[in-house]
């Protein structure tokens, strides 16, 4: 018991209060500088970008994995081929990182298989450049791995409709159409809704991907924290990165206490 | 209604191989991607001579010394935090649930707040502790053990979680005690070898994170795998694209074989990010 809470206090709850309470000190005094730092136009633009980066891939993998979710979900439950997919997104979903943006550069870089391809076939996808661009290539490589996030967290969610209330929609004479809109779609609502949020703090927390493909500047909020921690430190700096810490688990504190709370609503007609 | 039935059942199997096909070709396109760019040789020919020095480990720490570091480290911090892991979360979890049952939401709450505590905001956050760790310790690449037992938290915490609840620790215990066994017999010899699948699956799931850890390593300057595999990048881009690959298809096959250990549900109920264990779906 102790040997857990003071393991927890060193590595967790004291590196918590270091960002915390550092966000606002500067050289040992208390003060807002750090926070008011945040509204430089640089921080402004990475928060921006890390926002809009996260918000439509976590949009666009929640509709994408939804589907595959589904589609999965119709397969028999200990099908080989359920299996499959289900590791596969595991793998791509939670261990990719470095290798994943190595993935895309050997298919759509320079000399990359994809770009040849394209380039016989006539289109010119340009010297791969847009790859390294934040609202380009990085949109699609953040894809890769949240599409997979989408079908692990929403599978349980789809495997929780019962064919009896499908059934039961037929008995009293309604079609496909009125089950989905009437019974399934508010049944799934917050568990579709819950998983974009943690698709969402997924993308903004990721930073092993873009550190790989982003060799310069820091267009995202955890590359410029990165940053402040890497380069001379100018005076001051690492306090500046602690306000810009502190400014992340805000936002995902906000995204995660959503997630808790839809889950509770959830799990009221999802639980056995 | 019954050829209804038939019409649906067929139009939902289409439904089924169409976005299933559609989205392995989308995910499967940069995996063959690396493949082939670690297959090229000379002049537009295929070779397998970067699979060949790969797989000759004489060979890659001959002319790969920062490659064999990483890997060795890597190697060494999954064990480490895997040891670490399990002695600090099975007797906790353990006890919590005979005699402090009051602190479980705590327990939990502790595990579960990694979650919300992203792996940068947690490298700024440790920057003091490790100078200290670096102090008493050195400034070895294993100690980042320390941080990552904190990583794998969440979900060693699920997978053994899950494991307890579905056997009765309590009488276990009782018995055994009341037999003459002592509190380390109870532990080694009966809520081990009772917790042997989730044991398994919390430890497979941490060793294929430290494995794919980068962020931590590579801000605090230490070199494990992913981080030796990102500055060989620079150089050589094959031999570190087929690391890359070796290292998703290993992961792959962990959690493949994973998913046939714990039961039809292992892989997905243990990585699922879920604050309360009751979703359970009865199928």
């Amino acid at each position: 018991m102790v040997p857990f809470f003071a393991y927890a206090t060193v590595f967790l709850i004291i590196p918590t209060l270091v960002v915390v309470v550092g966000a606002f000190l500067s050289g040992g005094r208390p003060t807002l500088g750090n926070v008011r730092a945040l509204t430089e136009p640089a921080v402004i633009a990475a928060t921006q970008h890390s926002i809009i980066l996260s918000a439509v891939t976590a949009l666009a993998g929640a509709v994408i994995g939804g589907l595959l979710a589904y589609a999965v979900a119709t397969a028999h439950v200990d099908s080989v081929l359920r299996r499959f997919v289900a590791s596969l997104c595991g793998v791509l979903a939670q261990f990719g990182g470095v290798a994943l943006a190595f993935a895309f550069l050997a298919s759509f870089g320079a000399s990359g298989f994809l770009t040849t391809w394209l380039a016989k076939a006539g289109v010119d996808a340009g010297p791969g450049l847009w790859l390294y661009e934040w609202d380009k290539g990085l949109m699609l490589v953040y894809l890769y791995f949240q599409i997979p996030l989408m079908l692990i967290v929403f599978l349980p969610a789809v495997e929780g409709l019962r064919p009896q209330w499908r059934e039961a929609t037929e008995t009293l004479g309604g079609s496909t159409w009125v089950y989905w809109r009437r019974v399934a779609a508010p049944i799934l609502f917050p568990s579709f809704v819950g998983a974009t949020l943690l698709l969402f703090t997924n993308a903004f927390s990721a930073y092993a991907t873009a550190a790989a493909l982003v060799s310069q500047g820091s267009p995202l909020l955890p590359l410029a924290i990165g940053n402040t921690l890497t380069s001379e430190v100018i005076l001051g700096q690492e306090n500046i990165g602690k306000a810009m810490a502190l400014e992340m688990v805000a936002v995902v504190a906000v995204a995660m206490t959503l997630y808790a709370v839809l889950d509770r609503r959830a799990s009221k007609w999802l639980a056995p | 209604m019954s050829g209804n039935r038939a019409a649906a059942r067929r139009k939902q199997a289409v439904f089924r191989w169409v976005t299933i096909g559609l989205c392995l070709v989308f995910f499967a396109l940069p995996l063959f991607g690396m493949l082939e760019f670690t297959t090229r040789g000379p002049g537009g020919t295929r070779s397998a001579q970067t699979w060949a020095t790969l797989v000759d480990f004489g060979q890659v720490s001959a002319e790969y010394p920062a490659l064999r570091e990483g890997f060795l480290a890597s190697i060494g911090l999954a064990v480490l935090t895997v040891a670490i892991m399990l002695a600090l979360l099975v007797p906790t979890m353990t006890w919590v649930r005979l005699r402090l049952p009051g602190l479980s939401r705590t327990v939990e709450f502790i595990c579960l707040l990694p979650l919300t505590v992203p792996a940068i905001v947690l490298v700024v956050g440790l920057t003091p502790v490790y100078a200290w760790v670096t102090y008493l310790l050195g400034e070895s690449t294993l100690w980042l053990a320390l941080a990552y037992v904190i990583l794998v938290l969440p979900y060693a915490y699920r997978s053994l979680d899950a494991g307890l609840r579905s056997i009765d620790v309590k009488t276990l215990a009782e018995a055994s005690r009341s037999l003459g066994a002592g509190w380390g017999t109870v532990m080694v010899r009966i809520v081990l070898p009772n917790l042997r699948t989730a044991v398994l699956s919390a430890s497979f799931l941490s060793v294929a994170l430290v494995l794919g850890e980068f962020t931590i390593a590579n801000l605090f300057s230490r070199k494990n795998l992913q981080v030796a595999m990102y500055e060989l990048g620079k150089s050589d881009a094959q031999i570190s694209i087929a690391v890359g690959l070796a290292a998703l298809v290993f992961g792959f096959l962990v959690l493949f074989a994973m998913s046939f250990v714990g039961g039809p549900r292992g892989t997905t109920s243990a990585l699922v990010p879920r604050p309360r264990g009751r979703r359970k779906v009865s199928a």
